[in-house]
């Protein structure tokens, strides 16, 4: 129940979880004091697509995996393009990692350490 | 039966080793009988992971020697007057303890998992012979005392694992995925075997604890060295090393990727001990804090980079569960360079080390085991076809969500837990370790949310390919895990306390029990 | 005559060889024999740091008096090893097999669907 400490404080869950709780009352509390007055099936309870039509097939609605973080994926290509060149799925490469990394580390641990 | 508890770390190797051989037989009786035959002994396997765990607590800390052939006389005198230890023998100290324990939980619900899973599927006796195969080589990994035992165990380990990658083998990419985890698997085994081969020409031993007390630092110790470690930190999948991973994981069916999970922590365990205890007094600390550190560095930030880009619910879990064994080798590498400095900090970022390797072990099988259900209810693994289970996986959801927040460090989770600690205990080395850690956390909640957005939200699929619910022998596992995370979460000073810390302390300050156990006067 | 060092050195060329034949043959078949060949390195290595000059096989049984034994673990871990070496062989061998029948070729470059 003490939470774990590290050298520069401590993390206590059910502490946090009582002042979230507590937020969340008071979140609660502020919201019930606003309008209540909406009228469902308009305008005023629609999805805003920018102006656009909503699609009449739901299978158009979804966004499927692959167009998920495009502008993210589209930024660092130049990075993930090299990666990702690396990767190439062929067992002759995955040798020569490892012996690369066995070369290095030999070098390293005989002659450094 | 108290007449078998002083024999219980190899009744822990024995009644899965038995089961394994034994359950093709049990399965001409027919389908039920055999699972319920497995079920009985993973369980019996995970009381006696318990009972060890409580035999350990109650005997104030020292290690536990169980001697295989007699508990006396063991140590044979040479005419020089020298007693060597020849006879294999298990040493379980706290580490072993705490990854026998992750082991059983794992292997259990695992297991469950897979007799439904696996219901519509012939060849469930191999499947089952190979999964037990696998439950006790990992098992015998983690208690044994002896290097050779351990390299037996760990071909054991390599040959059971890629038997069930290559499960599926009227897929395309399955046997394809096998061979190539196989070829890396069996390198990696020989330069072990090597290393081991270069320690008993130099030392004339094979027992980890005298190893430990007789090793040097020559050139053929850090040879030796050299090979253990990329050897063993390829099993565990450290960038540059990690490209037979995704392909492992992302192939074999879902039950099987937790339990690889365990394997590779087993792996990693494995290196702690070589590390720690093995090469404790002599390998050059700081030099090989710094190394680990490096490793784990790009091992987080290329696992959850690469993750972002898969199009494969399998690989993208896989790619996390990547950058995920980066941060316990972040946690230990920050350990070790701050032994000579600042040692308190360096234990807190090893205990955050080691207690992720439980939480890891326990969200990576509950996203596995959630995935697998998913799958099953789909009927495709592209993230691209999939959509809208939620609808009708309400359960499946909640859990994945459960797995990934938890993965990710959100509190109140037990990711955060000991994420907490190893960003603490790596900030105080350079900031900027704990900046990468962070940041890369925060991309794992993007990569799942990926996941999630891609499988189970949008509207209500059409057609009839998508079934219900997961049914409830798929249900009852994934809770247990998520009630496992939950629980780590909500109250982690009681398990660091009664699990980790021991664990950490072993590794750290250990090294002499280790040895004096063994070796009596030393 | 003896020997010297020439047993160590043929053990290294066996691995070395054996890593060459992983890093640059293309045929699957061909990367198991390589897997192979470094096998038999490492346990001709292992056989070969047990020998003591002019020591006779470690069995009591109709030993010659008073003379030297080679060690006998190194070749218990030999056959160990061998065993080892057996089993991996013969499962890698099985799934060359069932990739040539998914994929119609057994050359490393072409099979790598999973990539990426």
């Amino acid at each position: 129940m003490s939470g774990i400490s590290s050298g520069f404080g401590t993390w206590n869950p059910i502490a946090w979880g009582l002042l979230i709780l507590g937020i969340a009352v008071l979140a609660l509390v502020l919201r019930s004091t606003g309008r209540r007055s909406y009228k469902k099936g308009t305008d005023q309870t629609k999805a805003f697509l920018s102006g656009n039509e909503e699609p009449s097939t739901p299978g158009d609605l979804h966004v499927r995996g692959g167009h998920l973080y495009w502008g993210m994926l589209d930024g660092l290509d130049a990075y993930y393009r090299r990666v990702r060149g690396l990767h190439t799925g062929v067992i002759n490469d995955y040798v020569a990692w490892f012996v690369g990394a066995l070369a290095f580390l030999g070098v390293l641990f005989v002659w450094v350490g | 039966m108290t007449a078998l508890v002083p024999h219980v770390p190899a009744l822990l190797i024995a009644v899965p080793l038995l089961g394994a051989f034994l359950a093709p037989i049990v399965g001409k009786l027919g389908r039920t009988t055999r699972n319920g035959f497995v079920a009985l002994v993973l369980l019996v396997t995970a009381a006696l992971a318990a009972l060890l765990a409580v035999r350990f607590l109650g005997s104030n800390g020292s290690p536990i020697l169980y001697v295989m052939g007699g508990p006396d006389g063991f140590a044979v005198p040479l005419p020089s007057g020298m007693a060597t230890p020849i006879r294999i023998m298990f040493e379980i100290d706290a580490m072993n303890v705490f990854m026998v324990l992750i082991t059983a939980l794992v292997t259990l619900c695992a297991g469950l998992f897979s007799f439904r899973y696996l219901r519509d599927r012939s060849g469930g006796d191999l499947f089952y012979a190979l999964f037990l195969l696998l439950t006790t080589a990992i098992l015998g990994l983690e208690v044994t005392g002896d290097l050779f035992n351990f390299f037996v165990f760990l071909e054991i380990t390599s040959i059971a694992a890629c038997g069930l990658i290559g499960f599926q083998a009227w897929q395309k990419r399955a046997p394809e995925a096998a061979y190539k985890v196989m070829t890396m698997y069996t390198l990696a085994g020989i330069f072990v075997l090597l290393a081991i081969g270069l320690l008993y020409a130099e030392h004339g031993g094979l027992n980890m604890a005298y190893l430990a007390s007789a090793i040097r630092g020559s050139v053929v110790d850090q040879v030796a060295l050299t090979f253990l470690f990329v050897g063993l930190g390829m099993k565990a999948a450290a960038v540059p090393l990690h490209m037979w991973a995704p392909d492992a994981y992302g192939e074999a069916p879902a039950p099987v990727s937790a339990v690889l999970v365990v394997n590779s922590q087993a792996s990693l365990y494995g290196l702690f001990r070589v590390m720690f205890t093995i090469y404790g007094g002599v390998a050059n600390a700081v030099l090989l804090g710094w190394l680990i550190v490096a490793l784990a560095l790009v091992t987080i930030f290329v696992g959850v980079t690469v993750a972002l880009l898969q199009n494969d619910l399998k690989r993208l879990i896989a790619y996390g569960a990547l950058s995920q064994i980066g941060y316990m080798l972040l946690g230990v590498g920050v350990a070790l360079v701050t032994i000579p400095t600042k040692p308190d900090f360096g234990f807190v970022a090893l205990q955050g080390g080691i207690f992720h390797m439980i939480n890891d072990a326990a969200c990576i099988g509950l996203l596995f085991l959630t995935a697998g259900a998913a799958i099953r209810a789909a009927g495709t693994r592209d993230l691209n076809r999939m959509g809208g289970l939620a609808h009708t996986m309400r359960l499946t959801s909640v859990l994945f969500i459960v797995g990934a927040l938890a993965l990710a460090g959100i509190p109140p989770f037990n990711g955060f837990a000991s994420k907490f600690l190893i960003y603490e205990g790596s900030f105080q080395l350079n900031p900027f370790l704990a900046v990468v850690a962070v940041l890369s956390s925060i991309l794992l909640l993007a990569v799942f949310l990926k996941a999630f957005q891609a499988v189970f939200l949008g509207p209500r699929p059409e057609g009839a390919s998508v079934g219900g619910e997961a049914p409830l022998g798929m249900l009852v596992p994934m809770v247990v895990l998520a009630a496992v995370v939950i629980g780590f979460g909500l109250f982690p000073g009681f398990f660091v306390e009664r699990i980790v810390t021991p664990a950490a302390r072993a590794l750290w300050y250990g090294r002499d029990a280790y040895i004096h156990a063994v070796l009596g006067g030393f | 005559m003896s020997l010297g060092n020439l047993p160590f050195i043929a053990s290294a060329m066996l691995v070395i060889l054996g890593i060459y034949t992983l890093l640059f043959k293309r045929n699957l078949v061909k990367l198991v024999v390589g897997g192979s060949l470094i096998e038999t390195g490492v346990n001709l290595f292992l056989v070969t740091f047990g020998y003591r000059t002019a020591g006779v096989a470690p069995i009591y049984t109709y030993a010659p008096a008073a003379k030297r034994m080679v060690l006998p673990t190194p070749q218990a871990l030999t056959l160990t090893s061998i065993v080892i070496g057996m089993a991996t062989t013969a499962l890698l061998l099985s799934f060359a097999i069932h990739v040539y029948r998914h994929h119609g070729t057994l050359d490393a470059r072409k099979v790598k669907e999973l990539k990426g």
